[in-house]
């Protein structure tokens, strides 16, 4: 439209009419060609074969719908996903898995230090499962074999059958009289999507979670991607050992509102991933008054709750809400089989909450994933063999113990202390003197060079959005006694080198 | 009926107090009542017969069978096959072998007339996720789906709920057997640019569900045609695709793709799973099978919150590349399908019904227009709480499938005994002789 009102002076000039009429005009078609250009057969095509940007297409009668029309588009959120990872804790995580260590066959591969799993009770495993797996996938109905059992549809949130081996597995773990009530649990295919499906559930688009630091890279991907939520950390120092308090959430609490977000809950990790930590009965029970004050919701992750070896109880938030007069109606805890019954690929998370309209909400979801029928037959089997269990749990925690001091022992001969914890799969190492320069970058100089020259995948702190630089998350269960050296070995080449030139 | 509930002091979510569930609909208040009262054929005679899940029990026999002979499929322990290799394996890849299983398996359903590489196939627990995944992907909150109708009552919850897509429908009528026209496609769209949302992709379900039709050559042409020249995405829905009761009368988007040299490949994405075909619902098996890099690598990332365990993956992968047993077994069930439907609608004229030809799924589209008082949704729904109260059957009503002529339902005969459905025929028989005698 300006275009046309300087025009008007030349217009009421001499030949105005025909240079105002031929102008525009003459505009028109270089834009025409214009945009003909950019969209020529030699520019770069979209990642897949296609021939979408076809000359064409401009052959439409409206400017506007020859503007808009682009390349096939997908939706926002998919093209953020779509974007390659550069993030340390994922890069990490595919190195190692392109070119995985292996004592014998690939001595020099890639030592993974950075995937969460607990492979010491293995053994346990294969035998259980090799002397007690017969006719599992077919059941006995009226003395003859069918499928039709766990062939048909079953209720998406788990059967009743599982729920209540859960809960007896639940309680062994804990390992005191503690009960948990089947028809609170809510059963998905892995902790993953019980993590998500809970946020679906008590947050909108752009509402916010305080999430204590350092915490498990992968709540950034389960927790926002799709629901749009925001995760507010509350840094945790090492003087504090990393233990969340109250003024921190306090603090974080209001500024966040200065912002005009809504804040719908805390989500806890305890035991802690990575540090290791738990949380105290005290300490749960000011997380309740603080959410009770707030009117917010507590997600606690308690997905390490088999994983304690130490003199210090692991006390579930499950057990003081039942203890006090706490509202019920805001806590919900999410646990999961993986890290406490090393099942390769079987995926078993729940949602075990108070309030029934959540678990309501959260029932019609699991539609979205639901645990294999075959799978769960299979965990009802392993998990009501009480002798199998016990053992399994007490052997596990011992392996777990005796992996860590080993492990533990070798990086102090290498002048590299651990925070203090007697739970979890990990070491949180402090590695701050050993980084060349102390900050973020320093930090990542030293997990790059332990990754493509060490050959060993650590988890660094900033993945964990650790506020303070130097730490790394070490997971230990995935190694043999006999690869601990290798790594402290790998650890010393690197370091040497660092602290020469540091 | 409204339900008080007490508010919780404590909030919850948008999606979690919403409705777009469905559970509130006739599809789903069906099932309560068949839940509250089952047809058994010895310990509860005059139940409700479920004839509203789509559940495909006719060849049970043929996987007990297989796993009866076949323990390697099913061992999983110290020494069994695999067991350490699937043990290292854990990411949202899925295991290679199963993907292979399943090109095969695909490839078989469409007597090789089009191929998969298994590369492109992202594993889902059940096309449910599948089709949620691939909204989020294709399409923002606020834009929306073109769907044509009838279509599977699902859909609004499974496509809609947490992705706050919306779907607009693609009116299909009687006139030329619900056939998709590109005059139908065309007004769909224009009516959802008059909303002004933005349509981001049609998505068909071939075989169709609920028709038990599948689309011809000439329609999926113009439907391709359509995607490219509004440049849009299209999902094929092919869960039914080895339930055609012959062979030859399926024709995949894949076929269509192959005949133009997968030319506009990059915008067709094919949902599988095999809850139907297999009859196993339980175990949680779909797939994405897409033409577009991109979209494979993002919802193979977004799987992670969807996936199938490895040992049903294991299993399966065993059962389906013993070509002995899946090239049998896929012939087999297209048989026994094909004799059920034959049954069912040859009992259905005896009472004076007709229903629309179909030649695949698991259910007829049965026409009850001429029951109707009045050619409106109340009328049908009236019908349909007749039906489901005194004669005791659990039928779809055409409404909960969006279909813009009232008196149709969807009526589901293989997930019961041929004694079951001989007794729900004789029901309605007996219903339809009543009718005519007042």
């Amino acid at each position: 439209m300006r275009l046309v009102v300087p025009l008007q002076g030349v217009a009421q000039g001499r030949g105005g009419l025909l240079l105002g009429s031929l102008i525009p005009c003459a505009l028109f078609c270089f834009l025409q060609l214009y945009l003909k250009r950019r969209r020529s057969p030699s520019d770069p095509p979209p990642p897949s074969t296609s021939s979408s940007n076809q000359p064409g297409m401009t052959r439409h009668s409206s400017l506007s719908n020859l503007l808009s029309r682009g390349p096939l588009r997908i939706s926002s959120l998919a093209t953020s996903i779509a974007k390659p990872d550069d993030s340390p804790y994922y890069m990490g995580l595919d190195k190692a898995s392109e070119d995985p260590y292996h004592r014998i066959a690939n001595p020099d591969g890639v030592i993974q230090l950075g995937l969460s799993e607990n492979r010491l009770c293995f053994d346990l495993i294969e035998k259980w499962t090799s002397e007690n797996l017969r006719d599992w996938v077919m059941g006995r109905e009226g003395g003859d074999l069918s499928i039709s059992g766990i062939a048909t549809y079953q209720p998406s949130d788990g059967t009743m059958k599982l729920k209540m081996a859960m809960a007896g597995f639940m309680s062994r773990v804990i390992g005191r009289d503690v009960s948990y009530e089947p028809s609170q649990m809510v059963l998905t295919a892995g902790v993953t999507p019980a993590i998500e499906t809970l946020c679906f559930c008590l947050a909108d688009h752009g509402n916010a979670f305080l999430v204590p630091t350092p915490y498990y890279p992968s709540f950034d991907r389960d927790m926002k991607w799709r629901t749009g939520v925001e995760l507010i950390p509350v840094h945790c120092r090492s003087k504090d050992n990393f233990v969340l308090s109250i003024s921190a959430l306090d603090q974080a609490f209001n500024q966040t509102r200065k912002r005009e977000t809504k804040i719908r809950g805390i989500l806890l990790s305890n035991p802690a991933n990575p540090v290791g930590n738990l949380l105290s009965r005290k300490m749960l029970e000011a997380l309740l008054k603080f959410a009770e004050e707030k009117n917010i919701h507590i997600i606690s992750d308690e997905i390490f709750a088999g994983s304690i070896y130490g003199e210090k109880e692991f006390v579930s938030i499950a057990e003081v809400v039942d203890s006090e007069d706490f509202d019920k109606n805001r806590v919900h805890i999410v646990y999961g089989l993986s890290k406490d019954l090393f099942l390769p690929g079987v995926r078993v998370g729940m949602i075990y909450s108070f309030n029934e309209n959540v678990l309501a909400a959260a029932r019609k979801l699991t539609r979205f994933s639901s645990v294999s029928a075959p799978t769960q037959r299979l965990l009802v089997s392993m998990l009501s063999d009480a002798r199998f269990i016990v053992e399994y749990i007490q052997t596990n925690k011992k392996r777990i113990r005796d992996m860590r001091d080993l492990f533990v022992a070798g990086l102090e001969e290498l002048g590299i202390k651990c925070s203090d914890s007697r739970s979890s799969l990990y070491c949180w190492a402090d590695m701050t003197n050993l980084i060349p320069s102390y900050g973020e970058k320093g930090e990542l100089e030293l997990w790059e060079k332990l990754l493509n020259v060490g050959k060993i995948n650590l988890t660094p702190g900033s993945a964990c959005h650790c506020i303070e630089p130097g730490w790394f998350r070490c997971c230990f269960t995935t190694l043999d006694k006999e690869d601990v050296s290798v790594v402290m070995e790998r650890i010393r080449k690197v370091v040497g080198s660092c602290t020469s030139c540091g | 009926m409204a339900i008080e509930i007490e508010q919780p002091r404590v909030g919850l979510s948008k999606v979690a107090v919403s409705k777009t569930h469905g559970e509130d609909s006739p599809y789903f208040a069906g099932w309560k009542a068949y839940d509250e009262n089952p047809y058994h054929e010895t310990s509860n005679q005059s139940g409700v017969i479920q004839m509203g899940l789509a559940e495909n029990q006719v060849s049970f026999d043929l996987l007990e069978k297989y796993l009866e002979e076949h323990s390697e499929a099913s061992s999983w322990g110290k020494g069994a096959p695999g067991f350490r290799e699937n043990a290292l394996f854990q990411d949202y890849h899925g295991l290679k072998s199963f993907r292979q299983a399943m090109a095969n398996f695909m490839e078989q359903i469409r007597g090789g007339r089009a191929k998969f590489d298994p590369d492109r196939i992202v594993l889902t627990a059940g096309a449910t996720a599948a089709n949620e995944l691939l909204t989020f992907i294709l399409a923002d909150p606020g834009d929306a789906l073109l769907i044509p109708t009838p279509y599977y009552p699902g859909f609004d919850r499974d496509l809609r709920w947490r992705t706050g897509v919306n779907i607009v429908p693609i009116h299909c009528d009687s006139s030329n057997n619900f056939q998709i026209t590109p005059e139908a496609m065309e007004a769909a769209y224009q009516s959802a640019e008059s909303m002004n949302l933005k349509v981001r992709g049609i998505l068909i379900t071939n075989p169709s569900n609920p028709l038990g039709a599948t689309i011809q050559r000439s329609a999926l042409e113009q439907i391709l045609d359509f995607a490219v020249n509004k440049n849009i995405h299209l999902v094929s829905d092919e869960i039914y695709s080895g339930s055609t009761f012959s062979s030859s009368e399926f024709i995949s988007i894949a076929e269509i793709l192959e005949t133009r040299g997968y030319k506009d490949a990059e915008r067709v994405h094919i949902v599988y799973s095999l809850s139907k075909d297999l009859g196993l619902p339980g175990f949680r098996v779909g797939t994405i099978y897409s033409y577009n890099d991109q979209v494979v690598t993002t919802a193979r990332r977004m799987s992670s919150f969807t996936l199938i365990s490895s040992q049903t993956q294991h299993l399966l992968a065993c059962m389906l590349s013993n070509k002995e047993f899946s090239e049998n077994y896929i012939k087999t069930n297209r048989e026994r399908l094909s004799k059920r439907y034959d049954m069912i609608i040859k009992g259905l004229k005896k009472a004076g019904i007709e229903c629309l030809k179909g030649n695949a799924g698991l259910f007829c589209w049965m026409n009850l227009s001429p029951l109707l008082e009045k050619p409106t949704r109340e009328s049908e729904l009236a019908l349909w709480k007749v039906i489901l109260n005194e004669v005791k059957l659990n039928i779809s009503p055409g409404s909960s499938c969006h279909c813009s002529e009232p008196g149709w339902f969807r009526v589901c005969f293989a997930n019961m005994s041929e004694q079951t459905l001989e007794i729900a025929l004789e029901r309605i028989h007996k219903f339809m002789e009543q009718r005519k005698r007042n």
